[in-house]
């Protein structure tokens, strides 16, 4: 089995084994292998539309979680020029799980703040699989209150389990340290355009996740628990993680129809990781219209809209 | 049938087990979950249902709460006909809607929040309670929606707003409605600030997730009762990822205040005078 391929890819893994192995034959037979080759390469590429045009919720949340999946820092190499890395919440440390710095997208200059996990086992440690302490989102938020400062607009760059259930952290604060976040979000003075680009996890998402656009990439989540978490809360069994993904609803699809998101941005054929610099191009194009669209408005407006965006979340009978 | 009752005349072993049953009717007696003192319920109401043994802040529904919380004269209700709606056909091991219906019977509430604006003192107040009873007190749409209606009429008429929190956190059937709602809190919440319109959280046992991750720790004051377990991650969660024994008192409001998180810890019986107190200083009113 192909690690780089998840469970329902294997098909396609095994047709790309074959290839590979054409491949090494090479020139010394007597049947074009050439020939063959594109052969199987065509039929590689139509299985793989065929098995993506119909994902369910869990297997896209395999993707966002995909360990090639491109992370903040990937994002910030192919997108952004001049970054400068600013550390610490100037109270208590410098939380690794969420980074942040001042860039330029083109001429603009702009504030990023982002989670940023792992590849290896040490950066995984290092990173503490994305999941953010109290002083990572203190970080943000100073970060935020800067860019306000200097006018600058700020992208938020999305992909964490969760915010770190651990001591430490409940120590620290964890529940005032998001709570703050959201009420400061709401009124920052400068735009804010989030995008999803892993998972979406709980509160530790939505920390930094408050702004004038949400968008989510077409293969990432976004959801109130994982699917594991739910499972074993309602159904008392982790196994259940797959229906818990399909009743959460955690996919872009879904959650761009009930209007809690506002746009997707649609993925390479099978996934950003397997075409990182063609996902950076597209997220870059969408990311330069929503500077210029909400650069433009009025800062009374941008406010304005920002909060009537908030109020509206909820159905209710009345 | 032991020797002791085989002796025993049969007028006391039977006649005495009837005539018990007879003159101690259901729930005229509790027991302390804490000190497992036996209480009389009569007196334990009137102790504002906090054990009068070892001070237990046992929990109590949201009608209760308000209505020992405010004047008795002028209430009125807040969002009432707000009402839920399973928009997402959520289904677990039982349909979200047979879970309302439910939650709703043994209740008596249309959802987990509460809102009457009435007086505190004299002073005008708008007050919202969590029902524990409901769901654990999770926050929907309809809770979000009931805290900022009552935030809005605070804006309106200058007045503040006191909000006591039960709550597991955010509600799963809702799924991701349900944590815009900490965001759609927190934004009327950041407009009251703007205002200078005091907003005073006092959490109750228990107040967790998504709903202390919130509105509840945005307090101009944050209060607490007694030994209420406040936190973001539960303690179950917390001792399966660290994999050690959480600290003695961890996540109760006495290690919140030791570690900054509170304002203050208010016994129930000083809860009407000392929130009386705090706003009218913080409004500058005379004492």
């Amino acid at each position: 089995m192909n690690v780089n391929f998840l469970d329902f890819e294997q098909p396609i893994a095994e047709l790309e084994a074959k290839i590979e192995e054409l491949r090494l034959v090479g020139d010394d037979h007597e049947v074009n292998i050439g020939e063959e080759i594109s052969r199987l390469e065509e039929k590689s590429i139509s299985l793989t539309e065929q098995i993506f045009s119909n994902l369910n919720a869990w297997q896209v949340s395999q993707l966002a979680r995909h360990p090639q999946r491109p992370y903040f820092l990937d994002y910030v190499e192919q997108i952004f020029t001049d970054f400068e890395e600013l550390h610490g919440d100037r109270a208590y440390g410098d939380d690794q799980a969420i980074i942040g710095g001042i860039a330029r997208l083109g001429d603009e200059p702009v504030m990023l703040i982002g989670h940023q996990k792992g590849r290896d086992t040490n950066e995984k440690i290092k990173r503490n699989f994305g999941m953010p302490r109290p002083e990572g989102y203190r970080k943000a938020l100073r970060l935020m209150q800067t860019a306000e400062r200097f006018g600058l607009p700020i992208m938020t760059f999305i992909d964490t389990p969760g915010a770190y259930p651990g001591i430490g952290a409940e120590e620290r604060g964890q529940s005032e340290a998001i709570a703050r976040n959201l009420f400061v979000m709401s009124q920052l003075k400068t735009p804010i355009i989030c995008t999803v680009v892993g998972e979406g996890g709980s509160g530790g998402a939505l920390a930094i996740g408050v702004g004038d656009q949400v968008q989510m990439l077409q293969y990432s989540t976004y959801s109130v628990i994982s699917p594991e978490g739910c499972a074993s809360i309602l159904w008392k069994s982790a196994d259940k993680a797959s229906d818990a993904a399909e009743v959460l609803g955690i996919t872009a699809e879904r959650l761009k129809e009930l209007d809690l998101i506002d746009n997707i941005i649609p993925e390479p054929l099978g996934g950003a990781h397997r075409d990182i610099s063609s996902m950076a191009k597209s997220l870059q194009q969408s990311l330069r219209e929503s500077l210029a669209k909400y650069t433009a408005m009025s800062m009374d407006q941008l406010l304005a809209d920002r909060y009537q965006r908030l109020m509206q979340f909820g159905v209710f009978k009345d | 049938m032991s020797w002791f009752t085989k002796i025993m005349p049969s007028r006391i072993s039977k006649d005495g087990n009837a005539a018990e049953k007879k003159t101690v009717p259901e729930g005229l007696w509790t027991k302390c979950e804490m000190c497992d003192a036996i209480l009389y319920r009569a007196e334990l109401e009137r102790n504002l249902d906090v054990c009068p043994k070892c001070e237990h802040h046992m929990r109590i529904g949201a009608r209760r709460r308000l209505d020992i919380f405010l004047d008795t004269e002028g209430r009125e209700e807040i969002g009432g006909d707000v009402e839920p709606i399973d928009v997402l056909k959520f289904r677990d091991s039982k349909k979200y809607k047979d879970r309302i219906t439910l939650a709703q019977k043994k209740t008596g509430e249309k959802d987990a929040l509460v809102v009457i604006k009435g007086s505190l003192k004299l002073r005008p107040v708008v007050a919202a309670a969590f029902e524990f009873g409901y769901m654990g007190g999770s926050m929907g749409s309809v809770v979000g929606e009931r805290f900022v209606r009552a935030a809005n009429i605070c804006l309106a008429e200058k007045i503040p707003l006191v909000c006591f929190t039960a709550s597991g956190g955010a509600r799963m059937q809702e799924a991701l409605i349900s944590l815009m709602q900490m965001s759609k809190t927190s934004a009327v919440l950041a407009r009251m600030a703007e205002q200078g319109i005091p907003f005073i959280s006092v959490m109750t046992d228990p107040t967790m997730g998504g709903v202390s991750a919130s509105l509840a720790m945005l307090g101009d004051i944050n209060a607490a009762e007694p030994n209420a377990l406040i936190g973001f991650a539960g303690p179950r969660v917390i001792e399966q990822t660290v994999r050690e024994t959480l600290p003695e008192g961890f996540q109760r409001s006495e290690f919140l205040l030791e570690h900054g998180a509170i304002d203050m810890i208010i016994s129930r019986s000083d809860l009407r005078d000392r929130l009386a107190n705090v706003l009218s200083i913080l409004q500058k009113q005379p004492g």
